[in-house]
Formats: structure tokens, sequence, C-alpha cells
């Protein structure tokens, strides 16, 4: 039987796609399909909160988590939690979007449509519990990136966005379809669940060493989603061409969702091998830290800089796994680390989307995103300038602004296991937040200390206002990275119940 | 007044400058006087509370902490909004609150370029309340952001309003100036300290029974159950993040930089109490938690504290911009307060205090004076400045009076902190090697004749002599009403505490003596 109620989200947001596709036809002023977009996602958020509350609902029939067709679908806490940030971060992405979209007389409806769709990939990987339905999902969220990541057409840069982009994508799901394909040969199953009870004892079997390939190559797929070093190449040159909400978009939700991926692989299937995982990820983590922040330090383009800090705020995000290298790694470890994992990726969505925000705004007013050309953006656009500050150095981690609880759970899971191994990746993640804050303050620097380069025209400026709609996501996105900063219960709350999706430990 | 004594008294002293960052914000820019009313009603109200919380205190009991509360705050990580005050804590808050509200009268008229007094507002506030909150936090969690806090406003008032003059850094062989070199390398150098510190708290928390309460912290010997193999690198990053701080030697790097570049208000807030968030560090976390390692590791603290000393005398006397070699002395003097703590007597603790205490006024002051002449004469170059006392008689007169309190004249709260520090020195705690300690303290005792040296040579410089002949014909304005009623404050705590050392002792002297039994036993 299917639970329609369970499945409510999925189904609003994808009857939210066609009506994209609809209102896009009639006759009527193009913005009117992101209106239709950002009530649908806002009427998707319904159904998660029924669900997430149901023990407190009367209509609501409460069992714990849902399974269906087979195990392969769940609704838990964890799922509900992660489909939660992704409408959240896609309603932002969406107001992110609008101005921009319609200054620069882009296509709009399709934009959306496809927007949505990558979505809805979102919130299947959410809930997948089986190989193929991850796969399914993680496809549905990068095939339409690859055509938004095109949508300047006219630009040579955009083009060359896409492009690389498709090629790695094409050969990271290959990548990861082979590795699957030989978990599912080892294991005789796709199921997580049946994964994680047919890999017992296999490391010492006759398959061990087809068994490891398999884990890794899987990991790799994934690797390449979540841009981790030395998988990172197509990142800044796609994040720069890209349009700047697509980069938003593909830096927040896109990444967020290989994580979810690489989340429930990883614990669910992969549990009984976590040593395994573990090396591997705590390599990458330590690489992505160091290679993304020291090449970050030499950008001089706002856009590029993101990009390669996001390889590095990736890397960070990677360290909690890196925590399960210690062979006697216990349960509550790893609900540490799990813990930290989903804590960091919501907080990252708010700054990192509040500092494509800025980008975006303060882009369109100066027709550049080069470091020097934004000097003294503080003397004549104070507010965008303070907002700059805000995301900026919650990227960097400096308390009270939000990221210093994302910085500091990562810091807390790794020193959770007491080993040896996750003590020096906690000491390369101190090192590396020292080298972040250098490049994070250099745009804070050119923005708030430096005079007004010549030829910049400031009173035009003063007059632009920003869209609407971009105001209000600015606004959010603050709001978010201020008051999660000073007082982190309001999230922790969020992160704890996705906890207990680790707790089969 | 059962709501003010039972944690909302102390924690509107630390919030109210927030809220008024809060008010001054949403008043629009051109409206000036209302800007600087307001922050001068918030921050005056912290220091008029921290005033009435002292005379609630209760002295007879001043080794607990009172007037605080426990709430939660993180559940998730088992962080709570802990604060409270004893004896120790509660002469640093009446500083922290006292040198604010200060500032905001010096700044009244005395805008650093390029002007623009609501952004300046704000950051003085938010930084008022990151240093109050430091001293009253007990939970390590909620210390750690307090401590952090006050780092991005200070990094915001050294790179905008700080020094415009060029230089030519070594090694990278880049031109930038002044401000925007010292801002960076304060922010690095204490958040490279800070991730360790903060490395160390954590490690404290999973091995020492799962909590960031100092006073649990302590109570549960949390450092014998880290085993002593571990407590060693404990020990080592939490100091590291302290020491960054302090500044101790070799970590001091960053100070002259710092403090030269920063606007007056800047240094004077840095002097005043931003070093002491460091040292305080080391009398409320490293020894109550920690005491073995600290009793280990205090022979290495007091070599570097007196090669400090010496250090920063002999640099002093190398120096021609008179702010600079009032940074200096900062080192210097925090290298007496640091000696003191190292000794891990009652003596040497009460000494560390006092020596913040009257650092926090007089260097305070010195920075004061030393930005309102630079504010005059456009140079701070002390060859350019001789014969200040025919030019402006007043202010060359409280000059030499901060340059004697400085040096350490009995009779003026700059004599207690270094004589008693000395005096520890002479007889160091138990277990601690008395000759090394004696050896040190014949060193600092060099050291206070060499800093006699250097602050009467400045004094000679700067303020003897007749005036250069560049300044015939100008006319200098003597202390204005804003800087009488911001310095004249100062003169009357730099009197009262070196006449009444009792002002500062009366507080921390059982809580001092109560910290080192619990510590070390008896």
């Amino acid at each position: 039987m299917i639970d329609y109620h369970a499945l409510a989200p999925e189904l609003i947001l994808a009857g939210t796609v066609m009506a994209v596709l609809i209102v896009d036809m009639l006759p009527v002023r193009k913005h009117w399909t992101a209106v239709v977009g950002l009530l649908g996602l806002f009427a998707t958020v319904v159904p998660i909160l029924t669900l997430g509350f149901c023990e407190s609902l009367d209509f609501c029939d409460y069992s714990g988590s849902r399974e269906m067709f087979g195990g392969s679908y769940v609704i838990d806490a964890f799922s509900l939690a992660l489909k939660g940030l992704f409408i959240g971060s896609a309603f932002v992405a969406v107001l992110l979007s609008v101005g921009y979209l319609e200054s620069n007389r882009f296509w709009q409806g399709e934009f959306y449509f496809l927007m949505l769709a990558s979505v809805l990939g979102a919130l299947v990987m959410a809930s997948s519990r089986d190989l193929v339905t991850m796969f399914v999902g993680l496809e549905l969220v990068t095939g339409p990136t690859f055509l938004m990541a095109g949508w300047r057409k006219g630009e040579a840069r955009s083009n060359e966005a896409a492009l690389k982009f498709f090629i790695i994508g094409v050969l990271s799901a290959a990548v990861l379809l082979f590795g699957m394909s030989l978990v599912y040969g080892v294991t005789g199953e796709l199921t997580f669940t049946g994964i994680r009870a047919g890999s017992v004892g296999v490391l010492d079997g006759d398959l061990s060493g087809l068994f490891i390939i398999g884990v890794l190559f899987t990991i790799l797929g994934f690797a390449f989603k979540v841009s981790a070093v030395p998988f990172h190449f197509w990142t800044p040159d796609t994040y720069e061409g890209a349009p700047t909400p697509v980069t938003a978009y593909l830096s927040v939700i896109s990444k967020t969702a290989g994580f979810v991926g690489l989340l429930a692989i990883c614990y669910l299937a992969f549990g009984e091998v976590t040593t395994l995982w573990g090396t591997g990820l705590w390599v990458l983590a330590a690489l992505s830290m160091t290679v993304g922040n020291l090449i970050a330090l030499r950008q001089t383009n706002v856009v590029r800089l993101l990009g390669y800090s996001s390889i590095a705020q990736g890397g960070f995000i990677l360290v909690p796994f890196g925590a399960a290298i210690a062979a006697d790694v216990t349960g509550s470890d790893l609900e540490e680390a799990f813990f930290a994992t989903v804590t960091y990726l919501v907080i990252y969505a708010f700054m990192n989307l509040g500092a494509f925000g800025v980008v975006i705004a303060v882009g369109n007013r100066l027709r550049s995103a080069e470091i020097k050309d934004w000097a003294g953006l503080f003397s004549y656009a104070p507010g965008l300038a303070t907002m700059l500050g805000l995301f900026f150095f919650s990227l960097a981690g400096i308390p009270p602004l939000a990221g210093w609880f994302a910085k500091f759970v990562m810091f807390r899971s790794v020193l959770a296991s007491g080993s040896g191994w996750a003590g020096a990746l906690a000491v390369v993640a101190a090192v590396n937040s020292v080298i972040a804050f250098y490049y994070y303050s250099k745009v804070v620097v050119s923005a708030f200390m430096e005079k007004v380069p010549d030829g910049v025209p400031v009173a035009e400026i003063r007059e632009q206002r920003t869209a609407p709609s971009l105001q209000f996501a600015l606004v959010l996105t603050t709001i978010g990275v201020v008051v999660i900063g000073f007082y982190p219960t309001l999230i922790s709350g969020l992160a704890e119940a996705a906890k207990t999706f680790a707790s089969g430990f | 007044m059962e709501w003010f004594e039972s944690g909302w008294g102390l924690s509107l002293v630390v919030f109210l400058p927030l809220i008024g960052a809060l008010v001054v914000l949403a008043i629009p820019k051109a409206e000036e006087e209302t800007q600087k009313w307001t922050a001068l009603l918030f921050a005056g109200a912290s220091f008029v509370l921290s005033v009435l919380l002292a005379l609630r205190f209760d002295f007879g009991e001043a080794g607990t902490l009172q007037l605080g509360t426990n709430v939660d705050w993180i559940t998730a990580i088992n962080s709570n909004f802990h604060i409270g005050i004893d004896g120790i804590s509660l002469p640093l808050v009446v500083l922290s609150t006292f040198i604010t509200f200060l500032s905001i009268i010096y700044s009244w008229e005395h805008w650093p370029e390029p002007h623009n007094p609501k952004a300046f507002l704000v950051l003085i506030l938010i930084l008022a309340t990151g240093m109050a909150g430091t001293f009253v936090a007990l939970d390590l969690i909620l210390f750690f952001v307090f401590f952090e806090v006050v780092l991005l406003p200070m990094y915001f008032m050294i790179g905008i309003w700080g020094d415009r003059n060029e230089v030519t850094l070594p090694v990278f062989n880049i031109t930038t100036q002044m401000r925007l070199y010292a801002a960076i390398k304060f922010f690095l150098f204490t958040l490279f300290g800070s991730a360790f510190m903060l490395l160390g708290f954590l490690v404290l928390y999973f091995k020492g029974g799962r909590t960031f309460d100092m006073l649990e912290l302590a109570a549960n010997g949390a450092e014998g159950m880290l085993g002593s193999g571990l407590a060693v690198w404990v020990f080592a990053a939490l100091a590291l993040g302290f020491a960054v701080k302090v500044p101790m030697f070799p970590f001091h790097t960053w100070l002259p930089d710092a403090h030269t570049a920063a606007p007056t208000v800047g240094s004077v807030l840095l002097a005043a109490i931003m070093l002491k968030l460091g040292t305080y560090a080391f009398v409320r976390i490293a020894i109550p938690i920690l005491p073995e390692q600290s009793q280990n590791w205090a022979p290495v603290i007091a070599i570097l504290a007196v090669i400090g000393i010496i250090y920063a005398s002999l640099a002093c006397l190398a120096q021609t911009d008179m702010k600079r070699l009032i940074a200096f002395s900062s080192v210097g003097h925090m290298g007496f307060v640091m000696l003191g703590i190292a000794t891990m007597t009652p003596i040497g603790i009460n000494a560390a205090i006092i020596g913040m205490v009257a650092h926090g006024v007089i260097t305070g002051l010195l920075f004061f004076l030393a930005g309102s002449m630079s504010h005059r004469y456009h140079t701070r170059e002390m060859a350019r400045l001789g014969g200040n006392q025919k030019l402006m008689p007043i202010m060359g007169a409280i000059l030499g009076f901060t340059a004697m309190a400085s040096l350490g004249l009995p009779g003026l709260a700059g004599f207690w902190g270094e004589f008693m520090a000395l005096l520890a020195a002479f007889s160091p705690a138990a277990g601690l090697s008395t000759t090394l300690f004696r050896t040190l303290m014949v060193i600092g005792a060099v050291g206070t004749v060499l800093a006699a040296g250097y602050l009467l040579w400045m004094l000679q410089k700067v303020n003897f002599g007749d005036p250069k002949d560049e300044w015939a014909g100008h006319e200098f304005h003597d202390v204005d009403i804003f800087e009488k009623m911001a310095w004249v404050p100062l003169i009357i705590a730099i009197i009262a505490i070196g006449v009444f050392p009792r002002i500062v002792f009366g507080a921390t002297n059982d809580a001092v003596i109560k910290l080192v039994t619990s510590a070390f036993g008896g």
C-alpha cells in the first residue's frame, strides 16, 4: 500500500513542477512562474511539518518511521529534516534567481521547471534507502543543473561551465554505477540494510578486494558531486561561468544532496566497514580543506573565491566522516559525527546562500565580481557591505555568527572518538580555519577598508534598489546567520532528530 | 531586588551595550547627536549597574561565585549560559564597563578619519559586551564565544579607522597601509591561538566528565581523568590561546603593530581590557582545572614572562614613535602580571590582578594622551615633540603623572602589581624551584629599572626642553572638556588604587586564597 501522506511532499513538488510549465504557456508575465514555484515550495512544507510532528496531531496516524516499497523508501526524522533543508534552500535559491533572470532577460519558466525538478530529486535522495533509488534521485538532481549552468547561452564561459560540468558529471555517474554494481555483486543486495547484513565479514572473505574497490568507487562517485579534492577540478570553472544564482544552487542544494547520499550510504550500507570509508574520507577531508584554502588565497574574483571556499567547506563537512577512521569507533561516536554533518549542512546553507545573495546584489550594480572593483563598498552601500561581512565571517567561523557552531560541532565530533588520527584531523582543520579567515577577510578588507576605485558611478549606485525578492532572501539568511549564532539550540533540535537515524549502531 | 541578584543584573551589565548597539544601528546616519547620547546612555547604564553589583556583592564570601545564574543554552552540546562573579572577576568587570564609558565620552569630539560615528559606536558597544561577558562566563563555550566576539569589532576598528601610513612588509615585500597589516595580523594571531584553545576545551569536555562547566571541571578533578600524557597537550593548547591574547613573548609581535595602528579609543580598549582576557583566563581556567600542569609549566611561563619584561624594556628604548613605545611597555607590564601568576602563590595572583587593573587605568590613560597629542601635532615622532610642557602645560603634567604611575612609583597604582609580583617570586609555591624564581626576581627587578629608564627618557624627549622650531606660531589647544571628563576619573582611580590598594585586594584576596587552596591543596 502506498502511504500518500508520507509521499505528499514529493507529490506536491512534482505537481508544482508541472504547474510551472503550464503557467509558462499561459499569456501572463513570466515571473508568475516563480510565484507558482514559491507557492508550491511553501505548500510542500506543510506535509513535512505534519509528518514531523505526527505524534502530537490528532488526524495523523503515528508509526515512527514509515517504510515503503520494501524498505527502499523511508520517511524518518533524518529524511524529514533534510527535506526541510532542501525546500528551505530551494525557496531562497528561487528568490535569488527572480531578479537576476528578469533583469538579464533570461528564460524563466524553463529555469524554474528545471530547478524544481532538481529539488525533487534531492527530496527523493533524502528518503531513498537502496542503491537504485539513490542513483535515480542523484541523477534527477544533477541532470537539470547541466542545463542551468549553461543558461547564459550567449557567453562562452557559461557554455564552458555547462560542458565541463556535464562531462565530469557523466564520468562520476559512471564511476558511481561501477562501484554500486560491484557492491551489489559481492553482497547480492540493493537495499542498504541488506548490503549491511551481507557485508558482515566480507573483508575476511575471498571477495574482499572486489568489495573494497566497490566501496571506494561508490565513495569516489559522490566525491565528484561534493567536489572533494582531488575531484574538484570542474568546480571553480563551473561556478564562475554559470549564472550566479545557479552557482548558489550548485554550491548549496546540489552539494548537500551529495552529502546526504554519502551519509546514507556510508552509515547505513557500509556500516560494517567504517574504517574503510573512514580512511578514504579522512584523506579527502584533509586534502579538500588544505588545497581548497590554499588556492582560495590566490583568487581575485569573488565567485571563484567562493568556489574554492565551498571546496574547503566541503572538506570541513567531510571531517566528521573521517572520525570513523578509528578502529574502535563506537555507535555514540558515529552519532556525534552524524549530528555534526547535518548541523554543518544546515548552517552552511544559510551562510553560503546569503553570501551568493550579496554577490548577486553587488554584481548587479557593479557588473563585476573582481575583488578590487568592490573596494569601498561600505561607503556607498553600507547595508550590503555589512551583510557581506556577516556572511563571509560566518563562513570563516567567527563567533557569534552561525558558522562558529558548525565548526564547533565538527571539531567536537572528531575529538569525541579520542583516537590519535581523529585528533590529527582536528589539528589540520584548526589550522585551515585560520588560513580560511585570511581570504574571507580579503573581500571584507576591500569592501570596508579601501578607497572606492575611479570610475565607479557611486551616485548612480546609491539610487539602485535591490530586487524585492533578493532583499527578502537576504533578510531571511541574515536573520538565520545571526540568530542561530547566538542561540544554536534552534537548529540543533533539528539535527538531533536526524541523529535517531544513526542510532542503529 | 531579588531579580537583580539572580543573574539579571549581571546579564544586563553584559548585554546592555549590545542592545545599545542595535538601537544605535537603527538611528539614521545623519543624527549623530542622538547616536552619541544613546551609546553613552547604554554604556553608562552598564557601568552604573556594574557598580551596583559591586555594592551588592558579599565581600565576606568573595571566594564564592555570586549574583550569577545557570540556564540552558545549547542543550545539544551540553553547554549552559552559566555566569557569575567572584572577587577575581569583579574588579575586571567594573574596569571594563568603566573604560568603555570613558572611551565614549572621549570619542565625543575626537572622531578618527573616516569619521562615521555610528559605525564606530556600534563597534565599541559590541566590544563592551564581549569584554564584560568574558569576565563573567563560567562555561567554557560561553567563554569562548565572548572571547571571540571582541575580535571582529577590534578588527574593523583598526582596519577602518587606523593608521594610514604606508609600510613595506619584510619577507613578502608588499607595500600596504599600516592599518590593514595590523588588523589582519592581530586577527590571525588571535584566531590561531583560539582555534587550539577550542580543541583543548573539547578534549577537556570529552575526557573530563562531559561538561563544559568550569566549576564542575575543577571540582571533578578533570585533570586526573585526562591522564598526565594528554594533560600536557591540553594545557599547551589552552596556554597557546591565552598567551597570544596576553600577549606573552614570543607571541607578542601582533601587539605593537595593532596598538600603534589602532585609533586612540581602539588602543585604549585593547590595552586596558582586551589584554586582560588572556591573563584572566590563566587564573580562571588554567589554574583551577589543570593545577598540576600549571605547576609543571610555571617555570616556562615565568621565564618567558621575564624575557618579555627585559625584551620589551629594551625595545622601548629603541622606539622613536611615542605610541609604539607605550605599546611595547604593555608587553613588559603584562610580563609582570604573568610572572605573578606563575609563582602560583596567593601573593603572586593578587599581584597579577591588581597589576591588570592598574595597567588598565594607567596604560589606558597613556594611550588617550598619545592619541590626543598626535591629534594636535599630527605626528608621534618623539624627536619632533619636545617642549610639550611649554606648549600644553596641563597635557604635559598629566603625561608626567601617568608616566610616573606607569614606572611603578610607590603611592600610585602601578607600584603594587610589580612590587608584589617580585615579592611573590622570592618565595614561589612549594614544588617550584626557589633558585630559578629568585634569579627571575632579580632580572625582573632590573626590568623595573629599565622601565623607569625608558619612561623618563620619553618624558625628557616629549615634555622637556624647548619646543621645536616647526611649531613656532602654532596655537595648541590644551586639554579640552571631553578629555578632562574622560581622564580625571582615571587619574582619581590611579591615585586611589595606589593609596588604598584594598579597593582591589578587598575583593580579590579571599577569592585568590580559595582558588590556590582548592587547586594546590593548602
